[in-house]
């Protein structure tokens, strides 16, 4: 954990209590400054990202040979348990909803802080307890929870998965469950109530709506996800029959409560990761974003849609109404492909600079409209009983997931690392980050869909040499390799810049919105002044005023924050 | 360079002069692709070997068409844009463009209609694939437990069952006759896959799946569970025969006797 120098403050009223605040270690406990709390959340984040990475490569080391002995049947089971719980939900949503919306909104809106600063620091130390409870399984005698990331019930329950392990599964859920819930109500709260003067909701930066709509959908899907949990722990341990045949409950219930959480889940992880991208197109295009209206209501339509699509994950239970869920999953690209039009069509006739985190940023559209062209076929039943809990499905959210999260989160990283630190990553070793990792993600999940349509199901520790599946899972071994690699090479960039710091200056990137017109890092109450708000670039306005959005206001201007 | 910065109202001219290219091109490929399926590529895919699978295998290429269509003019659409705006030498301020309505609109409107018609296709093969026959010529009703498979024909009395590791029941078909199978579980959720059929249905606790296969060509080939199902889950395969009529009636009188 590096200690980052507050910068000096250099306006004479300081703050009574900014001299008292504590520095090193009783700082980061206890601080309830949402730019501290932020960067625990990015660092805890990735750190859980290392470690389900470190997994994933063990599972595609024992899918290296037929028969694989790299690890036993149950080691397996486990790792790509946990592997995708801790992607989905220790790294990817925190990472967006309490890493980076937590550092960026409250200065992208002008704010302060967060409306609630101590409920903040709560929703923190829940999720790092719920990370280290789901990593307590492994050390539990009959292992760590063994049914996949989505627990379907009823071999979640206990005649089948008995012991600890699941149990931490579930109460670790449900933690990072609260956790999700109080930071949603902290950033619907926050970004209704505390934008500055002038900034109205259409004037407000895209990353902010799509983290106030990705907050809205945490509160309608996180509090069912919650009370399943609580249902499946009765049935374990209270002797409840909310999920076994037996006691005349019904098994499919839970995957009908699971994925109404599940599908606005994904969307929870990739609203944000669509905000990021269109706040970096535009800048590092130098125009502005092609349509703000249309991105606005593309995101409001997509969270609409994903409330209610969650049966396509259950197409082939046979209990689901075909046409309704496929008409609307189909639906869903119309808005994301408007998000992917208009990103090229900010780009058209801009002046693109190539940097890195431009480069994750394109890398992060090929990969992500590859995954949604799988997707539309997945929301054809038809396409779905064939090609479903196969590789196929396993390559499509990878692709979608790794493009939003992981090329869409270094984007991100890479652009707004200078305000958080105030200094620069390696442009030259960032270029090898995002290429070694970008070609490898290609070798790694195309063969992925071949081997789903060959017929090899998800989640199998062992396959047979006569299968003709060697090649393929070679292939992709060596793809996930060159992953690993790249995101070592990132680590590396991390601890250069950590070790040789390069000072990045205030507004490096020629920034649009307002956390660009602070200093980086900011003080510790964000802003000592802000520019006027007269358009949803007030950055931008202020320092090309020859190609401003809006015409200052002579006289008479009511919306002036000055 | 200019020719390409121009007004939002050139661009959009341009995207209509490409869209009226493109639309008819796009209709006739779909239907094309419809009419002609069996001239175009598998794509990777399994060609379904039963009237339900293969009205899927179609419907999977007019998807992977209408998916190379799609996805080739956005990917080339991305490319031109990285290749001719990547900023050459002295910075400039390019034009600041917020939008285009009609533009937006046309990009807005165009996959509505895509989708519509890949929904019309989906729900028509849906609607195939899902049809239970009244009279079927064979039931067989299959159980899946941890771990493996039970099948039982209830006209012959036959049953072949998972016997241990390694020691695979047969699901053996008649070709050309239209088999419904009645599908649950015993204990958790299990996913029957015949993936040369291009089908799977989960085997649920507490609901019944009935479905119908009418194989159209011998073959062999495994069957596997798709829904992860606990500690074997790997293991749970099972051979599938589909033979003449008279190979499965003498392979009917085989296992009666036994």
């Amino acid at each position: 954990m590096t200690t980052l120098q507050e910068p000096l403050v250099q306006t004479a009223g300081v703050v009574e209590h900014e001299r008292k605040a504590p520095g090193g270690f009783y700082k980061w406990i206890t601080s309830v400054d949402h730019k501290v709390i932020g960067k625990n959340y990015m660092y805890t984040a990735l750190t859980f990202m290392f470690i389900a990475g470190a997994m994933a490569l063990l599972i595609r080391t024992q899918l290296f040979n037929p028969d694989g002995h790299v690890v036993s049947l149950q080691t397996y089971n486990e790792l790509f348990t946990i592997h995708g719980s801790m992607m989905l939900y220790l790294f990817a949503g925190p990472f967006a909803f309490g890493g980076f919306a937590n550092f960026i909104i409250p200065l992208q809106i002008g704010a302060p802080d967060m409306a609630f600063p101590r409920l903040n620091n709560l929703s923190y130390w829940l999720y790092l307890l719920g990370g280290v409870t789901m990593l307590f399984g492994f050390f539990t005698a009959s292992g760590a929870a063994a049914f996949g990331w989505v627990a379907y019930a009823p071999l979640s329950s206990a005649p089948y998965s008995p012991g600890p392990g699941p149990d931490l599964w579930i109460v670790s859920i449900a933690l990072v469950g609260f956790s999700g819930i109080f930071t949603a109500v902290n950033l619907v709260t926050t970004i209704f109530y505390l934008r500055a003067p002038g900034m109205t909701m259409f004037r407000m930066p895209l990353f902010s709506w799509s983290m106030l709509v990705t907050g809205i959908l945490i509160l309608i899907a996180f509090p069912v996800l919650t009370a399943a949990l609580v249902l499946l722990y009765a049935d374990r341990h209270y002797g409840a029959h909310f999920f076994s045949v037996a006691g005349g409950g019904v098994p499919v219930m839970w995957q009908n409560l699971f994925w109404f959480f599940g599908h606005p889940e994904v969307y929870i992880l990739a609203l944000p990761f669509f905000g990021i991208i269109s706040e970096l197109i535009p800048v590092f295009s130098r125009k502005p974003i092609f349509g703000y209206k249309g991105m606005v209501f593309a995101t409001l339509a997509i969270a609409g849609l994903s409330t209610g699509v969650w049966a396509h994950h259950m197409f082939t239970t046979g209990t689901v109404l075909l046409p309704f869920f496929s008409a609307l999953s189909l639906l869903i690209a119309v808005p994301t492909g408007i998000k992917v039009f208009t990103w090229i069509a900010t780009m058209w006739g801009g002046q693109i600079r190539f940097n890195t985190s431009m480069l994750f940023a394109v890398g992060f559209i090929f990969a992500f409209v590859m995954g949604g062209i799988t997707g539309v076929m997945l929301a054809s039943p038809p396409i779905d009983f064939y090609t479903h809990d196969t590789y196929f499905v396993v390559a499509h959210f990878h692709q979608v997931l790794i493009g939003t999260t992981i090329f869409a989160g270094f984007a991100g990283i890479y652009y707004w690392y200078p305000k958080l630190t105030g200094r620069f990553l390696h442009e030259g070793l960032g270029k090898w980050n995002f290429w070694v990792t970008f070609i490898g993600f290609w070798i790694t999940f195309m063969p992925q869909y071949l081997l789903g349509l060959r017929g090899m199901p998800r989640r199998i520790a062992i396959y047979s040499p006569t299968d003709g599946f060697t090649f393929l899972n070679r292939m992709s071994t060596v793809g996930s390799y060159m992953m690993g690699i790249g995101m070592f090479l990132f680590l590396l960039n991390f601890i250069i810049s950590w070790r040789r710091p390069r000072p990045a200056g205030d507004n490096p990137w020629d920034g649009f919105t307002l956390e660009w017109a602070t200093s980086s890092p900011p003080p510790a109450h964000n802003f000592h002044s802000l520019p006027a708000i007269r358009s949803a670039r007030p950055t931008w306005d202020m320092n090309h005023p020859e190609h401003a959005d809006a015409v200052p206001a002579v006289t008479g201007g009511d919306e002036s924050a000055q | 360079m200019g020719r390409f910065v121009g007004t939002g109202f050139e661009q959009s001219r341009g995207v209509r002069r490409v869209a009226r290219v493109l639309g008819p091109i796009g209709g006739i490929g779909v239907a094309g692709v419809v009419l002609s399926a069996c001239n175009i590529p598998t794509f990777g895919a399994f060609k379904g070997n039963t009237v339900q699978g293969n009205s899927t295998f179609h419907l999977w290429q007019g998807f992977f068409v209408a998916s190379i269509f799609v996805g080739g003019i956005t990917f080339a659409l991305l490319a031109l844009a990285i290749i001719r705006f990547r900023r050459k030498g002295e910075s400039i301020i390019p034009k600041q463009i917020h939008g285009n309505t009609k533009l937006e609109v046309f990009y807005t409107v165009v996959p509505v209609l895509i989708v519509a018609v890949l929904y019309f296709f989906t729900v028509r093969v849906e609607n195939k694939v899902d049809t239970v026959a009244r009279n079927p010529n064979l039931r067989v009703d299959v159980t899946g437990f941890q771990w493996g498979w039970k099948f039982y024909y209830p006209k012959y009395g036959v049953t072949t069952i998972t016997k241990g590791v390694d020691l695979y029941p047969t699901l053996e078909l008649p070709v050309g006759e239209t088999a419904t199978f009645r599908l649950v579980s015993n204990d958790v959720v299990h996913g029957f896959y015949m993936p040369e059929f291009d089908f799977s249905r989960y085997a649920l606790p507490g609901v019944t799946n009935y479905f119908d296969f009418t194989p159209q060509h011998t073959a062999n080939f495994l069957g596997r569970c798709s829904q992860f199902c606990g500690l074997y889950h790997a293991d749970m395969l099972f051979y599938v025969h589909v033979v003449s009529p008279s190979q499965f009636q003498s392979w009917i009188h085989a296992h009666q006797g036994s």
